[in-house]
């Protein structure tokens, strides 16, 4: 009897002392930034689709000692005396750096947004309306492709909106709040950069009118998002309400002319039509190809087929077809592609415990923030520790989106040219240890987004530029092991996503900023 | 006191009724009123097999073409050794299967989680016509492979360390029984193969956190000379997650809940009483997040006396 006591107090134990579940998250445990340097000159860096800084003007501010200026910095005074518990949290949560948390939400939206829509009860999709955006199917299907492109518009118009930012700052020099007014208390970092704009309230502008587009359906989550981060500034004594509004007001109009930019780039059509859909196995057959067809059931079109006609950022649409385009995939009926293909099976069927870790590691699939996001998430952990101006990491993070979204494109490009089998439609014993992407195979989208990727990244953080071509290598070969390519689709993917990572490199060394 | 144990063990489920799989696997003897007598090991294989082809999308029920019939098969081995007559341990080791009729998604297979249980006769009393006896019953699982969790429904488990509190009443009258549990199921946060995954935001990890898990079953039935047969009710609800969103793929972390119906069997043979036969079938009749599985499972079963071997070890455990 005094054993079962024993053993049941043991178990209770257990219990008690394993009862914390908390988890420990990388991204809030960032520190606030504290810029190694101002970069107090960034107004003269080269932005990406304004003509330039003062393309949008900025009034010149009110001076710090009329009634108007020191009623704000008492509205700084005043919620620092009642501050509640969320707001001390929020205050901590955005001094983190405004980029690096709007890009996290960028991811938050992806992620919730990459579902394929289910099927009509004929058998047909639905497409996503971004008129009607919160009717099923929700609006965006954030799939690989348009979360590229969803990346890279906001990065590049944050780029832009900072420069121009940047560019007043230096002009007016008005200093932040607790430089001004010696009792002031700043909860984050003090700086010397100007805060008239602010470079957080134009962050909130830019993006908050970029989403109206890319997330029209997420509104009210967005606006209370923008709502708390403006907020957080004044508590935390960096910005008074004026630096706010000027800078919000200078992001949204910096925005329009991404808007606009977007409006016509192609992607309203990139999913296609049945016509399309048909020429394309039409063409591939003509040229005695074996043609990719869908294996998911019931049939679904190939994913946004005219992406590949997508007006790109770095490059212009006949470079990508002469230079970036990679050769065509080994013939459907060559020997190289028979032994692809038994090589895609022979994974299926022999997987290593680690090569499925590999798998699932890179798998970025359905209900993610997709293979971009993955790379933002790495590149924003590696941003945080080198302590970069809002400025620069805006920059960075424009270079790799941009990046990335043409490798999106030269990918589709090349995927609908070619329009190859995946080795499962070949083979049907081909199983696979992750989601099998519904559109042709030939190059690896995984593949050509890292390769890009990692490119412009080695070029930011020289450092590391071996760890992240080492890491570029495992998400291509992931897909191998997946069973979802061929070798050569990883390969020439890599290859293809390098020349468009190049592309990137260029414009860096060309910007001003190094 | 040595004599060959009249009442043994029935049999292992594994509780394949989430999505793919969830380990609800432990011999079934932890949540009945049988117990084994001191020194006596019951031992022997059991197989199964369950599938389902349609699943509730959080409250939505659906099928998937592109998965057609996600089946599991189970070979496992269990024991169950008498301590005494009122403490009990047991133990189980099932190996699982999983496969899908449709689509591209590979199966799964491997060894799932070894559990161990303790089960404590903590009462017993004639009451009336019949006799009440109450249990005591605690478990402890964990994964005894490196296998993924994350990949479901494919997955051949939910990779957590689940600690299980159950009490148990059961009440017999002659051959008639009835009898009650309720479970408490603390399962440990799992590890999955990413650095990031969303629930119903973003979280920066490779830790999910797991609900835990409250369960209740009720069985009625007829035991008499080792054998018995009885209908059971079983509901497993997760105290916590968060629902597939439409057209998602299932994740580890998503409320699970099911209502199960089954009936099961043990069969002692007339020739040679140590051994028997046992078999179970099993549906779910309502869930969600879960797999509308129906399964059948059957297994045989040896007892062996090892009172002769530990002489010296002989206590005063009253019959």
């Amino acid at each position: 009897m005094k054993k079962s006591y024993i053993v049941m107090a043991s178990f209770a134990l257990i219990l008690a002392n394993s009862c914390s579940k908390d988890i420990t998250e990388t991204n809030l445990e960032f520190a606030a930034l504290q810029p190694a340097s101002t970069d107090i000159n960034a107004g003269t860096w080269r932005p990406i689709m304004l003509t330039g800084p003062t393309e949008f003007p900025v009034a010149a501010p009110a001076a710090t000692n009329t009634p108007d200026y020191i009623a704000q910095v008492n509205e700084i005074k005043s919620f620092q005396v009642n501050m509640t518990s969320p707001e001390k949290k929020a205050v901590k949560y955005w001094s983190a750096g405004a980029v690096l948390r709007w890009n996290e939400i960028m991811r938050e939206l992806v992620a919730l947004h990459n579902l394929p829509p289910y099927q009509n009860a004929d058998g047909t999709y639905p497409a996503p309306s971004a008129t009607n955006p919160l009717a099923y199917p929700l609006f965006p299907f954030a799939n690989p492709p348009y979360a590229a492109r969803a990346y890279a518009y906001v990065a590049a118009a944050q780029y832009d909106a900072l420069v121009a930012a940047w560019h007043y700052k230096k002009l007016y020099n008005r200093g932040a709040p607790y430089t001004v007014d010696a009792t002031v208390t700043s909860l984050i970092p003090k700086s010397d950069l100007p805060s008239y704009p602010s470079e957080d309230a134009t962050i909130v502008g830019v993006t908050t009118e970029l989403l109206k587009l890319l997330f029209p359906g997420d509104q009210e989550f967005i606006q209370l998002k923008a709502e708390e981060h403006k907020r957080a500034r004044i508590i935390s004594g960096a910005n008074v309400r004026s630096d706010l509004e000027a800078g919000e007001a200078l992001g949204k109009s910096v925005a329009q002319k991404f808007v606009t930019r977007a409006r016509g780039d192609r992607a309203g059509t990139a999913g296609g039509n049945a016509t399309i859909w048909a020429q394309l196995e039409t063409d591939c057959i003509a040229r005695g190809e074996t043609p990719w067809i869908s294996q998911e059931l019931p049939k679904r079109p190939g994913m946004l087929v005219n992406f590949g006609k997508v007006k790109s950022f770095l490059f212009d649409s006949l470079t990508m077809v002469t230079t970036i385009r990679p050769s065509a995939p080994p013939s459907t009926s060559s020997q190289q592609f028979k032994d692809e293909v038994a090589e895609a099976y022979n994974y299926s069927k022999n997987l290593t415990r680690e090569q499925l870790r590999i798998a699932h590691f890179w798998a970025d699939g359905v209900g993610t923030y997709t293979p971009p996001g993955h790379w933002n998430a790495i590149a924003a952990e590696d941003f945080v520790k080198q302590n970069f101006s809002e400025v620069r990491w805006a920059r960075n993070m424009a270079l790799l989106n941009m990046a990335m979204m043409d490798a999106a494109i030269a990918c589709w490009d090349a995927k609908y040219f070619y329009f190859n089998p995946r080795p499962s439609q070949i083979d049907p014993r081909i199983k696979t240890v992750t989601g099998l992407p519904n559109f042709p195979s030939y190059t690896s989208g995984h593949s050509t987004f890292s390769a890009a990727a990692s490119t412009i990244l080695g070029h930011i953080i020289k450092t590391k530029a071996t760890d992240y071509d080492n890491m570029a290598k495992e998400a291509s070969v992931s897909r191998l092991y997946g069973a979802i390519h061929y070798r050569s689709d990883c390969e020439k993917g890599l290859e293809t996503g390098k020349k468009v990572g190049d592309y990137a490199i260029a414009r860096a060394r060309t910007d001003g900023a190094e | 006191m040595k004599q060959i144990p009249n009442k043994f063990l029935k049999k292992l489920t594994v509780g394949i009724f989430l999505l793919s799989v969830v380990n609800n696997s432990s011999a079934q003897t932890d949540i009945d009123g049988i117990m084994m007598e001191k020194n006596a090991l019951c031992i022997g294989p059991m197989a199964g097999y369950s599938s389902w082809k349609n699943y509730w999308e959080g409250t939505l029920k659906r099928d998937n073409l592109n998965l057609g019939k996600v089946s599991t098969t189970m070979y496992s081995t269990m024991g169950n050794y008498g301590i005494s007559n009122k403490l009990n341990v047991m133990f189980g080791l099932p190996y699982v299967k999983t496969k899908a009729s449709a689509g591209q998604l590979q199966g799964l297979k491997g060894v799932q989680d070894f559990s161990l249980w303790v089960k404590w006769k903590a009462y017993s009393k004639k009451i009336g016509q019949g006799r009440l006896s109450l249990f005591a019953i605690g478990g402890y699982s964990l994964p005894a492979s490196n296998y993924t969790a994350d990949f479901l429904p494919m997955s051949i488990g939910l990779e957590s360390k689940n600690l299980s509190l159950r009490a148990m009443a059961d009440y017999q009258r002659g051959s008639w029984f009835a009898t009650v549990s309720g479970t408490f199921v603390r399962r440990s946060n799992v590890e999955i193969d990413r650095s990031a995954y969303y629930t119903t935001e973003v979280h920066y990890s490779n830790e999910v956190k797991m609900p835990d898990v409250a369960s209740y079953n009720l069985r009625l039935g007829y035991r008499n000379k080792g054998a018995y047969a009885e209908a059971v009710l079983d509901g497993w609800k997760t105290l916590g997650g968060f629902d597939i969103t439409r057209n998602n793929m299932p994740f580890v972390s998503n409320k699970m809940n099911a209502t199960r119906i089954g009936f099961n069997f043990k069969y002692p043979m007339p020739f040679l009483p140590q051994l028997s036969v046992t078999g179970n079938v099993m549906t779910t009749v309502a869930g969600r997040n879960v797999g509308q599985s129906t399964g059948f499972n059957a297994g045989i079963f040896y007892v062996i006396d090892l009172s002769k071997k530990e002489k010296n070890d002989s206590d005063k455990s009253k019959k």
